[in-house]
């Protein structure tokens, strides 16, 4: 589904990723692990497209389309997602709202046909329970006000909603109580875990992969993967830490 | 053709042979729809005479021509506005073909164009465009009484019936002269004085129609009115005049939209507005603007200089002035209240968009003369390219005028770096009782709100308009509900290839 050869990219001409290279399949959880500053969320926004993450060498195919040729609405609208490690607000924009033209806006690019605002309330209603969110949440402008776990627990409604065959989770499990991380790793395996979906999982840390199971994990130091394992591998970094790894 | 047509008809022509003796007339083969080009006594006579007035219409604009005259134009805005050859303009120009169309198909793409483009349903569009059928083609669902003033003339005042029932005079402002002469004496000028600045000064000599509503004692008016302002004609000012009185106890939400076609000149547009609310009366104004505002460079669009004034003379009168500004080169508006009544209430919300070159300089004015008088003012403006945008506005507190209350907050939002963004409060208060409120913000939308817009699937102008209209917010939330969808999308609209 995504395959990542040799990807270099600076921000503000300083190299952050050199050489990163990553294939996901349909059907597989993949965990990306590391040190901070090793360059985890450039991957993320540099994947998505986010202007000012500029890709100096190496290519990106998702489905087969060179992702790197898309505009971050194209790459949304092709299926992939992000999940932001910091959630933006936006007053005076409701959830629903903004759900619900983001959604639309997707869905005519892929030339289908609108949603209308009973079957999108349908859609968010059942998502948002699912969450633990109640549709007065919804309701309310996008993440004003939320606490961090609000936040993004909100980030998760709208992954149901928008339902991606590709999510990058950047620190989704940052900023959670143990209750909320249960919630949100429902969320993750119920969206996500599917034979036709892929999840690629930003963390620094094991614990909230007690409650999505990855696949394969990788770590991500210095622009670069410098190992990959299955799941065994995240507990040896919790126990041993990453400079054991990095080298 | 009546009797009647023949002697107003000749009066017309009388007058405009008369301008052909002079420097600036006009030759014979210009058609009989507009007045001559230029502006003298005998245009105000042209325009009087076509209208078929009684001598004390002449007289008055007579007077407001000689006023004027002897006037200069206001240069305290924040507006770089080139001198305005006022002799090389149209005053009057009816609309050629009388618009009884068949379908659709026969009108001026570039109207239904715009119209489309603001969401106005099909069947008020043929409304609107004089399409056959039109009236009784749907309109039910949707209790909007529409008035279009098309160029200077009113062409079509809906619901006439079913408001007559309720009392409600709904009229073009040349009828009601005629029809209701002691009424419009009463009022007109009485809220914007003939002497009251350049253009409403120009406005009374020239003015070529409006709207005119009467809301009788304790009517609560069955719908919402409605006019649309279009200015068609090449080099045509529009000068509509507007008068709404709503006596005690009642209420009427009014809503004017304008539109304008693309002209390479720049075109005048000098309106007054006159509302009054006696004793427990409320009038809501809602205005969506959206003249022309010229091309990318900064050629043509209109220039728009109105005069809007609310008198709430009476007891808990209320007046609220809501308006969406975005089309224009030049907009110098106030929408103002005089707050003489007890307690009587003045709002102001205002959206107001430059874009390109456009320059705004708009506010309001709160008077407060009456005992426990409240104001709130909420001003949002948005420029993005070149464009400069001005919040201009005084709150007076009179010294007799205890217990007054004013609240006003200015939040400005900036797309780039070429734009600009001004705030020019004037306070006078003569009471110490009054309380006063003043906030203010200047933001630009962020790189994170614009990043996390597109990645969930919005392109770069669709993110925009949305959070612009999020920053809009308060102030749409004031307009009549399908009115507010129209608003939000001439944001967009008017955004468009300010990013990217």
């Amino acid at each position: 589904m995504l395959q990542i050869t040799n990807l270099h990219a600076t921000v503000g001409d300083k190299p952050i990723l050199k050489g990163l290279t990553l294939s996901l399949n349909a059907g597989e959880i993949h965990a990306i692990m590391g040190p901070n500053g090793a360059g985890k969320s450039t991957l993320g926004y540099v994947l998505s497209g986010r202007p000012g993450y500029e890709v100096t060498d190496g290519e990106v195919t998702f489905n087969g389309q060179n992702l790197l040729d898309l505009e971050p609405h194209e790459r949304a609208a092709a299926g992939l997602f992000l999940g932001f490690q910091y959630p933006v607000e936006i007053p005076g924009v409701s959830n629903v709202q903004f759900l619900r033209e983001a959604l639309n806006a997707q869905r005519k690019h892929r030339g289908e046909a609108p949603l209308s605002g009973a079957e999108f309330l349908k859609v968010a209603r059942e998502q948002a329970g699912a969450l633990g969110m109640d549709m007065d949440m919804l309701k309310r402008p996008v993440n004003v006000g939320f606490s961090g776990g609000e936040k993004k627990r909100n980030e998760m409604v709208q992954m149901g909603i928008i339902d991606p065959a590709l999510a990058i989770l950047d620190e989704t499990d940052s900023g959670l109580d143990i209750d909320a991380l249960r919630i949100v790793g429902d969320g993750i395996n119920r969206i996500m875990r599917k034979p036709d979906k892929a999840v690629l999982l930003i963390t620094h840390y094991q614990r909230l992969l007690d409650y999505v199971k990855p696949d394969f994990v990788h770590v991500l130091a210095d622009g670069r993967i410098t190992r990959s394992g299955g799941p065994e591998l995240a507990l040896e970094l919790e126990r041993d830490g990453y400079k054991e790894l990095a080298a | 053709m009546s009797d009647d047509m023949d002697i107003k008809d000749k009066a017309a022509w009388d007058a405009a042979d008369r301008v052909a003796d002079y420097e600036h007339g006009w030759s014979s083969d210009i058609e009989t729809d507009f007045a001559p080009k230029g502006l003298t006594e005998d245009t105000v006579r042209f325009i009087s005479a076509k209208k078929n007035e009684p001598e004390w219409m002449l007289e008055w604009r007579l007077k407001a021509f000689a006023n004027w005259k002897t006037m200069t134009p206001p240069d305290w805005a924040k507006l770089n506005v080139p001198p305005i050859d006022y002799q090389d303009a149209y005053y009057y120009a009816e609309p050629k073909a009388k618009p009884k169309l068949g379908s659709l198909d026969e009108v001026d793409p570039e109207i239904l164009r715009i119209y489309e483009k603001l969401g106005i349903p099909i069947a008020e569009q043929k409304l609107l465009a004089g399409v056959e059928g039109g009236e009784d083609g749907g309109l039910p669902q949707r209790r909007v009484a529409v008035d279009a003033v098309f160029d200077s003339v009113s062409v079509a005042t809906t619901f006439r019936a079913e408001l007559e029932r309720a009392g409600v005079i709904f009229r073009s402002i040349s009828e009601a002269i005629k029809e209701y002469p002691e009424l419009v004496k009463k009022w007109l000028g009485k809220i914007v004085p003939m002497h009251d600045n350049y253009f409403a000064t120009l406005n009374c000599a020239v003015f070529s129609d409006g709207t005119f509503v009467y809301i009788p004692e304790g009517v609560r008016c069955p719908m919402e009115l409605s006019t649309y302002f279009r200015i068609n004609a090449e080099n045509t000012g529009q000068f509509e005049r507007t008068l709404i009185i709503a006596d005690k106890g009642s209420y009427v939400s009014y809503l004017e939209g304008c539109t304008a076609p693309m002209r390479d000149e720049n075109q005048l547009h000098a309106a007054v507005v006159e509302l009054v609310a006696l004793d427990d009366a409320e009038i809501k104004y809602s205005t969506v603007q959206n003249w022309y505002p010229g091309d990318a460079e900064g050629k043509g669009g209109i220039y728009n200089f109105v005069t809007k004034r609310a008198l709430c003379q009476g007891k808990n009168s209320k007046v609220s002035w809501t308006q969406v500004e975005t089309g224009s080169a030049v907009t110098w508006k106030y929408p103002s209240c005089v707050l003489n009544g007890e307690n009587s209430v003045g709002e102001f919300y205002s959206v107001a968009v430059t874009n390109n070159y456009q320059q705004a300089d708009t506010g309001t004015k709160m008077i407060h003369n009456g005992k426990g008088s409240r104001s709130t003012i909420v001003s949002k403006g948005i420029s993005a390219g070149h464009s400069n945008n001005t919040y201009r506005g005084l709150v007076r507190v009179a010294p007799n005028a205890e217990g007054v209350r004013n609240f006003t907050q200015c939040d400005s939002l900036l797309l780039g770096s070429l734009s600009g963004a001004h705030t020019v409060p004037y306070i006078e208060v003569r009471n110490p009782s009054a309380q006063i409120e003043h906030e203010a913000t200047t933001s630009k939308i962020s790189d994170d709100q614009m990043f996390y817009a597109q990645a969930r699937g919005l392109n770069a102008e669709e993110a925009v308009t949305l959070i612009v209209n999020g920053f809009a917010k308060e102030v749409l939330q004031q307009l009549p509900m399908e009115f507010a969808v129209e608003a939000q999308k001439l944001l967009g609209i008017s955004l468009e290839g300010s990013v990217g």
